[in-house]
């Protein structure tokens, strides 16, 4: 699992059948210090409770479809839970 | 299965159900001179490893399930032991 913070939600107006409801985050993958790395995606929220500016953690591949109820649906990236805190060693 | 080391953990109260309970650990991957090098990973904790600690992950999601004994979990990464000594 990696840290990601929620920048935008996705509104789809058709979609596979099984996803019906599943929100749909913009992601932006973040480093283990919360700094942007890489490129946003699209991301299943299988919490179903993130909202946009919260620092989330995601899985990808086969796991990310596994959030979902059916889980066998088209998605690779999956919101797993909503970060509370995030302790680094070097922080303290 | 890749070496690691702990550098911090997460609590999150908002996450999957079969999330409850689990332990959250920050790992750095460590290259071939026991660095820190490309990148991290987010492992669920199955031997009580703790920050600072070097660590054996595993990064297989079939496998990680049959550890956790818990069909159709999304989880991918598994701490599944503790290292004294890279020799």
């Amino acid at each position: 699992m990696f840290l990601g913070k929620v920048i935008g939600r996705l509104v789809p107006a058709v979609i596979y059948d099984g996803m019906q409801g599943v929100p749909l985050l913009w992601v932006q993958p973040l480093d283990k210090t919360g700094a942007d790395k890489g490129d946003a995606f699209v991301c299943a929220d299988g919490t179903r409770m993130a909202g946009c500016g919260e620092m989330i953690y995601w899985e990808a591949s086969r796991e990310a479809a596994l959030t979902l109820d059916p889980s066998y649906v088209p998605v690779d990236h999956a919101v797993v839970g909503i970060v509370d805190d995030l302790y680094l060693e070097d922080e303290s | 299965m890749i070496l690691a080391r702990v550098a911090g953990s997460i609590t999150s109260t908002i996450h999957h159900a079969d999330m409850v309970g689990r332990t959250l650990l920050v790992c750095d991957k460590l290259n071939s001179s026991g660095e820190p090098a490309d990148g991290y990973v987010i492992a669920i904790d199955t031997v009580g490893a703790g920050v600072g600690q070097t660590v054996i992950i595993l990064d297989e999601g079939n496998g990680a399930r049959q550890i956790l004994q818990v069909d159709g979990m999304p989880v991918r990464s598994v701490v599944v032991g503790v290292v004294d000594h890279v020799g």
